[in-house]
């Protein structure tokens, strides 16, 4: 991609003003529950107040006569609706498929986990359906519940689902092959580190809960949904297809403004499909905006891996395997990608940075009665950046060496490079990311720094990290071989209007990100127009192409690239109608600046000659090409992109009440070619106090019996901004994606999958400083378990 | 249903409430002022801050009925007639302050005030204030930044956070 013309144009490398803050920062921007139909009817949930039960009678004859009450729906209401699907069939060590169990839109027969939807209400006000619901009288005998993992799959263990054999949903091996030869490599190893440890359950909170508007037109039989998604072509896809066999042309589903995703608006929900179905039974728009309170109990949650790591070393500290063995909770139903993280997107990880050639990953899902799991900021990357890192870190700690200095000698150093668990990294630099750490971070300045905390009576530690993941999802020849349900391709229609202007219509979906100021600047830069020319459509089924959205770090890698495909083939249509009218031959004329020339002549036309032209086609080449100016591309990569990174964080410990503070934080990230450099920034800020919070706060916590304990911000806790310092920031000079046409790898999830090893390392660390011997302590290291640790250790 | 009327940025307004309507609900639903979030229901996110008679409050844990006759401000009547932005809403664009937006109502709301009564915060002083509202974007770093350049002071050296051109 040219990148010389970049500050004429406001396009590739600049930072511009972002377009849309002018409507957030207005108060004009428009947000799902922003919307409200004429005639729409409010919806709410009843919803389990216990994790396991068997629902004998629903007795809804008070609830039906109260005031404003148009008609309650139980499951009996959605027996003829398909299943809420699952998008990803994961198979197991022995060739077996997963268990996968059905997914009503409202419970059937049983309730299985606190906030799981049996009854739903709708009435002409919000407060007519709540007040009705307290008057439904559910008979529901409470079951046993099981929470924990490791008692799911005991033997005898009380079922979540009656049909299935048994709470494990799969038994996952990779790379199965290598099992012996990973058992023999740590069986022979010079060194084992072992670390066991708990990647701890989020909740993703997204600042705008869900919200979900059904409006029909018996007219014509459309449907239309309004809903907080990041791909609302996937919903209408999922939704349409499996739950409620509604053909796409027949449904269109809009997300206007959303106010972040972060993963938990990947995923096809109940709630989505209700309201739909309501608005056709009703024959009125039927909305539903979830308080932050239900969100906790039927968002998907994150994370929740319980792991035990080995790392093997040689008697020179080379690496030479690396085994693991992870439960990861599932959940109480299969949510949309859920099976796929914690195999494909943490199991190919496990290479990490390092030229370990053998690694075995063995993964057990369990069902348990609580709200489902799936893809969280960094889904599966994390959660394998974490276990390695940490191992890495002890096994420094037990040989005696340098942390960084056993990173170098590991890393990969040649590219491309193929992995012993199946990628084949295209790129990458991590001894120039862990140089400019080390400069940017001032490394050799922490000794004295640590001198002056220990003056204050604070222990000091600092803490390494580096990280490579997998983002720009996906190949779909790829995904589909391992279990993807759906393709991974991103289009882009791009529509130049008569007088120059453009309309990018992008299956992408903004949320956060700011495409519609980035993806013009892709635009501008291959044709040489200014940005402001450009306008970006997206998350509208009606008026964009089929796309499956924005997750996955995948936008600009996919998406992007897809709109450099389409703008290509414009530029080469635009050329042909150029050649025409300059009486010249295509491969002579040149577009730069936005004009058009003739090579070795002084004839040029300007851009908006020649998209008159287009649409005016009275001097034209009708018998070569149509008239017109729009192109659609649709882009499937060739590999997934793999962006690196290295950080360091330098943390104090009040060694009198166990607080950690973080006092330093430093990337060096390497997102290949960077587009918009101002967004990076604050893209990695965002990813790095996500797993901050994950690394010191935030906790989603369940009693034995399934309650949730942490079902508010009172009892979740955000990091606030007095949780994080200023960070430094690095992405310049990365080494650019080889098999994409801008070079970019992806930014979104990097500061959340490499944070959180490196807070931890550094509480450690300064744990160690102080003459205590803590090998490890789990997330999230919170006072409470810092002060304890140090008792007793 | 009870009555009640009160100057929201600069006009008389009214509705018919219920006893329990919120201040937070009159605004979005009664008067269609839909740029005042609800990020949660327990008055922890402070996505719904406006200004009731020049204070900060979170619009969530005010009855409307309790706003009667009071001056309410909200995001909408924070820029110039013509669109211009004000210097506090201009920072948070300049130093790129927000990213999805839910929250940003409520932060400029809490910045504002937070500037009428300390024109010079240090740094710790304004995320000490902004305790009260969440942001799950930006890890507050261009928030905070936008806010010490909207008092007036350099923020020039502070490391990391590309300002828009």
């Amino acid at each position: 991609m040219p990148k010389d013309n970049a500050s004429d144009h406001g396009g590739i490398g600049a930072s511009p003003k972002r377009r849309e803050d002018i409507r957030f920062l207005s108060g004009t921007g428009k947000y799902t529950d922003d919307i409200n139909l004429r005639g729409q009817a409010y919806v709410h949930f009843l919803r389990s107040d216990i994790a396991h039960g068997k629902i004998n009678s629903l007795d809804l004859s008070e609830a039906e006569q109260m005031p404003g009450v148009l008609r309650i729906f139980t499951g009996a209401d959605f027996k003829d609706a398909g299943s809420i699907p699952c998008g990803w069939q994961v198979t197991d060590r022995f060739g077996n498929p997963m268990q996968e169990p059905r997914h009503p839109v409202l419970c059937e027969t049983h309730v299985r986990h606190v906030g799981d939807p049996y009854a739903a209400i709708v009435a002409e006000t919000r407060e007519q359906a709540r007040d009705a619901a307290e008057a439904i009288i559910a008979d529901i005998e409470e079951l046993p519940a099981v929470v924990d993992m490791a008692e799911a799959l005991e033997d005898g263990a009380t079922k979540v689902h009656e049909d299935l054999t048994s709470n494990l949903c799969f038994d996952w091996g990779f790379v199965e092959e290598n099992k012996q030869a990973v058992d023999d490599a740590i069986k022979n190893a010079a060194h084992v580190t072992t670390v066991e440890l708990i990647n701890n359950r989020l909740v993703p909170n997204a600042m705008e809960p869900r919200v979900a508007i059904g409006d029909y037109n018996r007219g014509t039989g459309e449907h239309t949904l309004y809903t907080t998604s990041q791909n609302p072509h996937v919903i209408r896809l999922l939704m349409g297809a499996f739950v409620l066999n509604i053909p796409e042309h027949k449904l269109r589903v809009v997300a206007p403004d959303v106010g972040g995703g972060f993963g938990s608006k990947i995923y096809h929900y109940a709630e989505e499909a209700f309201c739909t179905y309501a608005a056709k039974a009703l024959n009125r728009p039927v909305k539903w905006t979830c308080t932050r309170s239900e969100a906790f109990l039927s968002d998907a949650q994150a994370r929740d891996h319980v792991t035990k790591i080995e790392l093997a070393l040689d008697k020179d500290n080379n690496f030479t395997a690396v085994r693991t063995d992870t439960l990861a909770n599932m959940g109480a139903y299969l949510s949309t990608f859920a099976p796929s993280i914690p195999t494909w997107l943490h199991g190919t990880l496990m290479a990490g940075n390092y030229k370990t050639p053998l690694v075995y990953v063995n993964v057990r899902a369990v069902f348990t009665n609580t709200v489902a799991v799936d893809a969280y900021r960094g889904a599966g990357r994390p959660e394998a950046t974490y276990q390695l890192e940490r191992v890495i870190d002890q096994a420094a700690r037990e040989l005696g060496v340098d942390p960084i200095a056993l990173r170098r000698q590991n890393f990969v150093t040649e590219f491309p490079y193929q992995t012993p668990v199946a990628v084949e990294y295209d790129s990458g630099d991590f001894n120039r990311l862990m140089d400019k750490l080390e400069a940017k971070a001032d490394l050799g300045g922490f000794a004295a720094r640590r001198k002056e905390s220990e003056k204050n009576g604070k222990l000091r530690g600092v803490g390494i990290n580096c990280f490579i993941e997998a983002c720009g999802i996906a190949p779909s020849n790829l995904v589909g071989q391992l279990g993807a349900r759906a393709g991974l391709y991103e289009s882009a229609t791009v529509r130049v209007n008569a007088t120059g202007g453009i309309t990018v219509m992008t299956g992408s979906h903004s949320h956060g990100q700011g495409h519609e100021t980035v993806f013009p600047q892709v635009v501008a830069d291959m044709i040489g127009i200014d940005a402001s020319m450009i306008e970006i459509e997206h998350g509208d089924t009606a008026n964009t192409p089929m796309g499956m959205g924005t997750y996955g770090s995948r936008s600009i890698a996919v998406g992007g690239s897809a709109m450099v495909r389409a703008t290509e083939k414009i530029i080469a249509k635009a050329k042909k109608i150029a050649a025409h009218i300059m009486e010249a031959s295509d491969g002579d004329i040149e577009l730069k600046d936005g004009k058009f020339t003739v090579a070795g002549t002084d004839k040029s036309l300007a851009w908006g000659d020649v998209t008159l032209a287009a649409y005016v086609p009275h001097n034209y080449p009708l018998d070569e090409v149509e008239p017109g100016l729009e192109e659609t591309a649709f882009y499937d990569p060739n590999n997934f992109t793999y962006p690196s990174g290295a950080y360091a964080c330098e943390v104090e410990v009040d060694p009198e009440t166990g607080k950690v503070t973080i006092e330093r934080f430093t990337t060096a990230d390497d997102f290949g070619n960077v587009v918009n450099p101002m967004i990076v920034d604050g893209q990695v800020h965002g990813g790095l106090t996500q797993g901050i919070g994950q690394a010191l706060m935030e906790n989603c916590s369940y009693d034995a019996d399934g309650q949730l304990l942490s079902a508010s911000y009172m009892d979740y806790c955000m990091p606030r901004a007095d949780d994080v310092p200023f960070f430094v920031v690095d992405h310049s000079d990365g080494t650019p994606c080889t098999h994409n046409p801008l070079g970019v790898k992806g930014c979104g999830e990097a500061g959340a999958i490499g944070s959180t090893p490196t807070v931890v390392n550094a509480v450690i660390d300064a744990l160690q400083s102080g003459g205590h011997d803590v090998p490890h302590i789990d997330m999230p290291v919170t006072p409470s378990r810092v002060w304890a640790a140090m008792q007793q250790g | 249903m009870p009555h009640v009327s009160m100057t929201v940025n600069g006009q008389a307004a009214k509705g018919e409430i219920e006893g329990r309507t919120l201040l937070v609900e009159f605004l979005r639903e009664t008067l269609g002022l839909t740029g005042t979030h609800v990020g949660c229901d327990t008055s922890q996110c402070g996505a719904c801050v406006v200004h009731v008679d020049g204070k900060a409050v979170k619009s969530c844990t005010m009855f409307a009925a309790e706003a009667a006759g009071a001056t309410v401000d909200t995001i909408e009547g924070q820029a110039a007639p013509d669109g211009t932005l004000n210097t506090i809403q201009q920072a948070f664009q300049d130093y790129h302050g927000l990213q999805c937006g839910f929250c940003t109502p409520g932060m400029v709301m809490s910045a504002s005030a937070l500037l009428k009564d300390n024109p010079k915060p240090t740094e710790a002083e304004v995320r000490s204030y902004l305790q009260g509202n969440i942001c799950r974007c930006t890890g507050y770093h261009n928030i905070v930044k936008a806010i010490l350049a909207a008092s007036g002071q350099d923020v020039s050296g502070i490391a990391g956070g590309i300002a828009a051109e």
